[in-house]
């Protein structure tokens, strides 16, 4: 099967709204005729149906947790860009653009990135209507702070609570329409399978994890919005019930996996202290605007911080890249931070650690001011660390916390299956080998607010206007392997609990296919997913019934694909010969060892389609084309 | 390691909505200071599971004190003893050795329990669906900074806003009241332009609602801000209380 990216043609700055005048409309009457099921309900999910429903269609939402408030949008914490230029400091699309194609290591569709930093200022329009509180200056006006991999301050925030004030707004317009009758919600539903009739997606199955009872839900589309699958790694900045199945099934139906090993890892989270940690917190990039990352210069220095004098003390961020200092990209940051401890120079009891120091901006600024700035991340390192940063550095090091890696779409948000779509961090889309700090908030409104409401009624418009019956042999199958799948976790009744196989599998995931790969290490670590994966089905204990709430069925269902996707993404890494962005192959490094990539040969979108259960996947390439930019080895000194 | 101690736990077991529940007690052994209290919880279950005993349910998500969705009652408070967090952040150096602890799931007539410490919140959503939005269609919107907000009214609009949802308010209230919930979403918008067109409407509609979904009334008690994981402020109830006499003397 040819990928068709759908990329439109014409001048970049053109493309989009050449594209929205060419794609077919829905009559505004015909709009209610039409079902329109969207899984996941963060950022992405909340606001494709609360604008779907806007627009006429009926929209049923579905998501795992008791509301829809509770996605982990609500966790992103620093802020979200557009290209406003409010401050005058040279913003614009185009360099929006720029910096997030040039972020993304030159592994992103043109179009897709350019639309991106076009739509981002009509987010900020959007939010601000809604109510969400972002800060602002005494003038009234709002407020702007910079993030990594870019020289202007272009993103917006809410103290540390962005994603909670956007998802909330999000949240907010979606309640409006569900009030009014034009969307129902269902909430505490997993999406188990998805239901393909004619090819087309049709319906899904879900469990209702209360009752546990297995439902069928038809549309005239599907849409999933149900967020990235780094809890592959275990230990994460991603919520507990964070997951890959809603995108693996629908993988498993025919939709091609994009990237599956682009992973980001976040240069500033909480260090690791002990093996009951059961996940990892994150403190915001915006942290990098004030404070000043060091390691001592001298190996295992385990002098206290502040008896260290500045002498002896490595700035290295500064000291290497100048002219971006402690905002460089969050993959440099987080390799480097790697690095010095690999030297030997961490920090802390582990030696897994650096240096987070606000001892020059306190000076600078006052105490209360960097309360003002950071205050409730500085409050939440205290409380989990039981250590005050405001007397002594923070210590961090890098965590799993975002995947760019997802479901293959076109330029309309469709996945490989017809009237399948994925939106928001679901999707591979926009971010390319590394994404942007505050990007992708960006993104997942982006989807949900100004692309899918456009671009879904180009595929609708060509659908019959009846109900879609969930009768169909396609649904009865659907279920019926459903509800073997379960019966299998429940009868296994071995010894091992779904607990202790997903933390083997994060560590194998995380010492073969972290933040460095290579040849070796990947072929040893795809043996050991699958000699893992067969103890899974051999060994595992699941307690409980399938018709009550049950923690653990739920879990053992994640971690069923997670074992599966572990193994793909390996694959993916062992295929890209390259470094680039946050995947870095330690075979293919320049001699400062920044990431090395090789445009000649991997300038493309690894597409992967399912062939079966145990079977290799086969690969598919969209060439990616670059017309705009120039390719350069990435350059933050 | 050094430091770690041995706790009883008193914890609530229900079935399902429909069964009676009563108080069951475990061990946990060996648990770390550094441990979250739910990390704790996830040790005990492992425990269970290994001992063919089913283990604890209870919501929890982010770990990290945002999403909200962790909701226990730990020794007779909201969230456990420490002030200004959730459950997720409460970490084990609060309890000393030897200690018992109880825990309980929300009780409120309008939360009721679904299994073991996992309760329906689902009456929050439902006031929220009444009232608590901005009526602005994607699209139809001005310049962002055509809407310009005295700071002042930002920050404050800003920690009304920063509400979770826990329900931690209605847990603590002996009336089991829900008005520190609605008076931050009614204050968040009343306090900003935005919300100044449909203001009347929608505390009246919210409140309304509220009502139905059987919350008892506030009487001024302040253990909502007490145990309030984000430290919304009462003040907020008194802003419900004058939106809402104003918006009925306007009808």
């Amino acid at each position: 099967m040819a990928l068709n990216s759908k990329s439109p043609s014409g001048p970049l700055s053109e493309k989009w709204n050449n594209h929205k005048f060419n794609l077919k409309l829905v009559n505004p009457s015909n709009k209610r005729k039409y079902d329109i099921i969207i899984v996941g309900t963060g950022l992405a999910g909340a606001s494709a149906a609360a604008s779907l429903a806007e627009l006429g269609y009926n929209v049923k939402t579905f998501c795992i947790n008791d509301s829809p408030r509770r996605a982990h949008s609500i966790a992103a914490q620093g802020g979200i860009n557009a290209a406003k230029n409010y401050q005058n400091d040279g913003d614009s699309i185009q360099r929006l653009f720029y910096d997030t194609i040039k972020g993304g290591d030159y592994r992103a569709r043109e179009a897709n990135v350019y639309r991106l930093a076009q739509v981002s200022v009509n987010i900020i329009d959007q939010c601000v209507a809604q109510g969400v509180p972002f800060a602002r200056d005494y003038g009234g006006l709002l407020d702007n702070r910079s993030f990594g991999g870019a020289q202007v301050s272009r993103t917006f925030y809410a103290k540390g609570q962005t994603g909670q004030q956007l998802l909330l707004g999000a949240y907010s317009a979606m309640n409006r329409q569900i009030g009014e009758g034009k969307i129902e919600s269902y909430t505490r539903h997993e999406l188990l399978d998805v239901v393909l009739v004619d090819g087309k997606a049709r319906g899904i199955i879900v469990r209702d994890l209360v009752t546990g009872k297995i439902e069928r839900h038809s549309g005239h589309a599907v849409v999933l919005c149900t967020g990235g699958y780094g809890n592959v790694f275990y230990l994460t900045t991603y919520a507990r019930a964070s997951n890959v199945t809603a995108i693996w099934r629908a993988h498993k139906k025919g939709a091609f996996f994009g990237n599956p090993c682009f992973t980001q890892i976040h240069p500033t989270c909480i260090p690791v202290t002990g093996d009951h940690q059961s996940k990892l917190t994150l403190m915001s990039e915006s942290l990098r605007n004030d404070g000043r990352i060091w390691v001592p210069l001298a190996k295992g220095d385990k002098r206290k911080p502040e008896d260290i004098p500045e002498n002896e003390r490595d700035y290295y961020l500064e000291r290497i890249y100048p002219s971006f200092g402690n905002l460089v990209p969050r993959d440099i940051a987080s390799r480097k931070a790697k690095e010095m401890c690999d030297q030997g120079r961490g920090v802390g009891t582990t030696g897994l650690a650096v240096y987070l120091d606000f001892a020059d901006a306190i000076k600078r600024l006052g105490q209360n001011e960097v309360a003002a700035r950071y205050g409730n991340l500085f409050d939440m390192y205290k409380q989990i660390t039981g250590e005050d940063p405001y007397a002594s550095p923070m210590r961090i090091y890098p965590a799993v916390h975002y995947t760019m890696g997802g479901l293959w779409v076109d330029y309309n948000l469709m996945t490989t299956v017809p009237g399948l779509y994925a939106c928001g961090e679901a999707n591979f889309s926009d971010h390319g080998a590394n994404r942007l700090g505050a990007s992708a908030l960006m993104q997942g409104l982006a989807d949900g607010y100004f692309v899918l409401p456009y671009t879904i009624g180009d595929y609708l418009a060509g659908e019959e206007r009846k109900n879609v019956s969930t009768d169909a042999p396609e649904f009865d199958a659907a279920e019926k392997k459903v509800r073997e799948d379960i019966n299998k976790f429940l009868s296994i009744k071995g010894k091992k609990t779904v607990h202790e196989f997903q933390r083997e599998l994060g560590l194998i995931m995380w010492n073969h296919c972290g933040m460095a790969r290579n040849d070796a290490g990947l072929k040893e670590g795809i043996e050991k997913i699958k000699t893992l994966r067969s103890e899974f089905w051999k060994d595992l204990n699941v307690p409980g019934e399938g018709e009550e709430l049950n923690q653990n069925l739920e879990r053992a269902g994640r971690v069923a694909d997670f074992l599966e996707l572990g193994e793909l993404m390996m694959n993916d890494a062992l295929n890209r010969r390259e470094s680039c962005g946050g995947h870095f192959r330690e075979e293919f490094q320049t001699p400062e060892g920044e990431a090395l990539r090789d445009d000649d040969n991997f300038a493309y979108v690894a597409a992967w389609e399912f062939k079966g259960e145990n079977q290799p996947e086969e690969l598919h390439k969209e060439v990616l084309n670059f017309e705009n930019v120039k390719l350069s080895q990435r350059s933050y000194k | 390691m050094s430091g770690n101690m041995n706790l009883t736990l008193k914890v609530w077991r229900q079935r399902n909505q429909s069964a009676s529940g009563a108080f069951e007690s475990y061990e946990a052994k060996n648990v770390s200071p550094d441990m979250s209290f739910l990390e704790m919880l996830d040790v005990v279950n492992e425990d269970l599971i290994k001992a063919s005993k089913d283990p604890i349910a209870f919501d929890h998500d982010c770990r990290e004190g945002i999403c909200g969705t962790c909701s226990m009652y730990i020794n007779g408070r909201a969230h456990g003893p420490v002030k200004g967090v959730t459950a997720c952040q409460l970490h084990m150096r609060s309890f000393n050795d030897g200690e018992t602890i109880i825990i309980e799931p929300w009780r409120a007539a309008a939360f009721p329990v679904l299994k073991d410490l996992v309760v329906d919140r689902t009456a929050f959503e439902r006031i929220q669906q009444a009232g608590g939005f901005v009526s602005v269609n994607t699209g139809s919107v001005p310049d962002a900074n055509a809407i310009p907000v005295s700071k002042i009214n930002a920050d404050e609009a800003f920690l009304s806003a920063a509400c979770i949802g826990c329900g931690a308010c209605v847990a603590a209230c002996k009336n089991s009241s829900a008005m520190l919930f609605v008076s931050a979403k009614v204050s968040q918008f009343a306090l900003l332009p935005q919300g100044q067109v449909e203001r009347a409407k929608r505390v009246i509609n919210m409140v309304e609602q509220m009502d139905k979904e059987g919350f008892g009334n506030c009487t001024n008690t302040e253990a909502c801000e007490a145990e309030c994981p984000k430290e919304i402020k009462i003040s907020n109830i008194a802003r419900l209380n004058r939106e809402f006499i104003a918006a009925k003397l306007m009808s």
